[in-house]
């Protein structure tokens, strides 16, 4: 039974999952979207007192740090127990594409030149790791959400903004995956 | 006690993500290359069975936990902000492989250097919010 749960799991599958994740919170009278908690721990940082945009009751948002919380103990868990015996099936036009790159594909879930503790002595790596995550948090926060917040939930809901924010994720996805990886790697 | 639940939530959530391999680097490389069906099968998936569920609990009017009524918020124009941050949000996706949710998924599944790009989403966070007067939305 954990032999075939440490299997990747099926995309349908995997759908229907995040789906039930996001009803467990509706029922609970709140909603799926995670990058508020960015906001949040900005505010519980002391944000609010320079800062209006951070200066609410982010208490009443406990429950999603509890998420928060949860989900870097899921992936603890997923590593100790479920973690796959055999390396990801990447498609090989990918990994040829990504040699190009100067990427190698290691079989694991990340690359090593990016996310290795031996990539962090080069300095170019923090500035792509840093600005990658700046230009997460400010667009998230900019849009009003992240996947969860609009790619799920918006588009749960029909709302046509969530569509226009899934259409602006792809369009700026694509240009670095497209454009700039090349120049920067 | 009340806020397990939540973690609980939070737990099963990273665990979909690690089997799901959303929280790849490679597999979001994959995604924007149009490489592989994989991702465009779990949104696709999700967002189906998602509508369908909202669409049930709006018609038979389902009440939650605390009988109190399921409400759907709709967002609010004008949409600029919209499609500006969400460009914004899809470059820093690509160039890391992980949205808010995975970051931190992957630094529980081992990889602390993750740790970098949030402290860079929690600094993008915060400029957001001292520059936002300034921006269209």
């Amino acid at each position: 039974m954990i032999d075939f749960i440490r299997q990747p799991w099926p995309w349908y599958f995997s759908g229907f999952m995040i789906v039930l994740i996001m009803l467990m919170l509706i029922f609970w009278g709140k909603s799926f979207g995670f990058s508020s908690n960015l906001r949040t721990i900005c505010s519980m940082a002391g944000a609010g007192k320079k800062v209006k945009f951070f200066d609410f009751n982010w208490k009443a948002q406990q429950w999603n740090l509890l998420f928060l919380l949860g989900s870097i103990i899921g992936g603890w868990i997923s590593a100790q127990f479920l973690s796959n015996p055999n390396e990801l099936q990447l498609s090989a036009n990918t990994v040829a594409d990504l040699k190009d790159l100067g990427i190698h594909f290691n079989g694991a879930l990340n690359p090593d030149e990016l996310f290795s503790f031996a990539a962090l002595s080069n300095p170019k790596t923090w500035l792509l790791l840093l600005t990658g995550g700046i230009l997460v948090g400010f667009g998230s926060r900019y849009a009003g959400g992240c996947t969860s917040g609009h790619a799920i939930s918006g588009l749960s809901n029909l709302q046509l903004p969530s569509l226009i924010a899934v259409v602006g994720f792809f369009i700026g996805g694509l240009l670095m995956t497209w454009l700039i990886l090349p120049f920067i790697l | 006690m009340k806020s397990i639940k939540y973690i609980l939530a939070g737990i099963l959530f990273g665990i979909v993500m690690i089997k799901s391999e959303a929280v790849s680097w490679f597999r979001i490389y994959e995604m924007f290359r149009f490489q592989s069906f994989q991702m465009y099968g779990i949104i696709g998936t999700a967002v189906v069975l998602g509508a369908i569920s909202v669409f049930l609990i709006k018609r038979m009017n389902w009440k939650d936990a605390s009988h109190l009524p399921i409400v759907f918020k709709d967002k609010e124009r004008p949409y600029t902000k919209y499609l500006i941050g969400g460009t914004i949000f899809g470059l820093g996706w690509a160039l890391t492989g992980a949205c808010p949710g995975p970051m931190f998924v992957n630094l529980g599944y081992g990889y602390l250097t993750m740790a970098v790009v949030i402290i860079g989403a929690l600094l993008g966070t915060f400029l957001y919010g001292l520059i936002k007067d300034k921006l269209p939305h």
